[in-house]
């Protein structure tokens, strides 16, 4: 668009290009506070993750069918990918350019991340619920 | 989606890593990002775990085999630093959220204090992990 067309818009379609979507809240939000829940959950994580790798595939299935163990392993894998998906998202805006590359990246992102918490999710209530056999 | 918005004028662009005088937020914040994307890869080995143990012993076995390979090692010990630093970082922007810490010195006191337990406690894991024979 030229100088002189952007002359004759008003100030409001002007700025109806520039402003707040009202979505960066939401996104601002829902970051920090999963961000939050990963402080605890990531700290149990490592403390976990200590506990499975000094056992075998014996250890590894009684100690996801605790109860606590299969909820807390569920909710760290639901909100790390959650988080990650919102973390990525900000750099692929930043550095990925032109519409179609960064819609592209931006589903894929969207995609792997639901795909990864659903894989998790799924054989983690697979092992919870039936155990090894 | 600034394409969606011709006739408007340009944005002001911030002066890039090589203008800037290297100091420790700004390596907090990098580290922070390339936690993040390293942290991505090890959210997918988490879940290819949980499916590997989904998926029977010959699997599982199999899978951890490959994580206590020398180079899963390396990557599970940069995934152990990742997700301390980023705790550390959450954090710390938590508490700059809040408006408080943004003095240069207190803030940079706060990101060498988040490197520092990412470190240490990236130590520790790695040492019990030794002694439980987690390494073995």
């Amino acid at each position: 668009m030229t100088a002189s067309s952007a002359g004759f818009r008003t100030p409001l379609s002007r700025a109806r290009g520039l402003g707040s979507a009202r979505h960066g809240v939401g996104h601002f939000i829902a970051d920090r506070v999963t961000g939050l829940a990963l402080i605890p959950l990531s700290i149990w994580a490592a403390y976990a993750g200590l506990k499975v790798a000094a056992g075998g595939y014996v250890v590894a299935v009684e100690w996801l069918a605790r109860p606590l163990n299969a909820v807390l392993l569920g909710l760290f894998v639901v909100a790390g990918f959650v988080h990650l998906r919102l973390a990525i998202q900000v750099v692929i805006e930043d550095y990925i350019e032109g519409f179609v590359a960064k819609s592209a990246a931006l589903i894929a992102n969207y995609f792997v991340c639901v795909l990864g918490a659903a894989l998790g999710v799924f054989a983690i209530l697979k092992v919870a619920l039936l155990g090894a056999f | 989606m600034t394409e969606a918005s011709s006739g408007v004028r340009e944005r002001p662009l911030s002066p890039h890593l090589q203008v800037w005088r290297w100091h420790v937020t700004m390596l907090g914040s990098i580290l922070h990002r390339a936690c993040l994307i390293g942290l991505y890869v090890g959210a997918l080995i988490l879940a290819g775990w949980a499916l590997a143990l989904a998926s029977g012993e010959d699997v599982y076995a199999a899978y951890v085999g490959l994580l206590g390979s020398a180079l899963g090692k390396l990557v599970l010990l940069g995934l152990t630093f990742a997700l301390f630093f980023t705790v550390a970082s959450n954090l710390r922007h938590l508490m700059w959220d809040t408006g408080r810490g943004f003095a240069p010195k207190t803030a940079d006191m706060i990101t060498i204090a988040g490197i520092a337990f990412a470190l240490v406690a990236t130590a520790v894991v790695w040492v019990i992990a030794g002694q439980t024979g987690a390494l073995s």
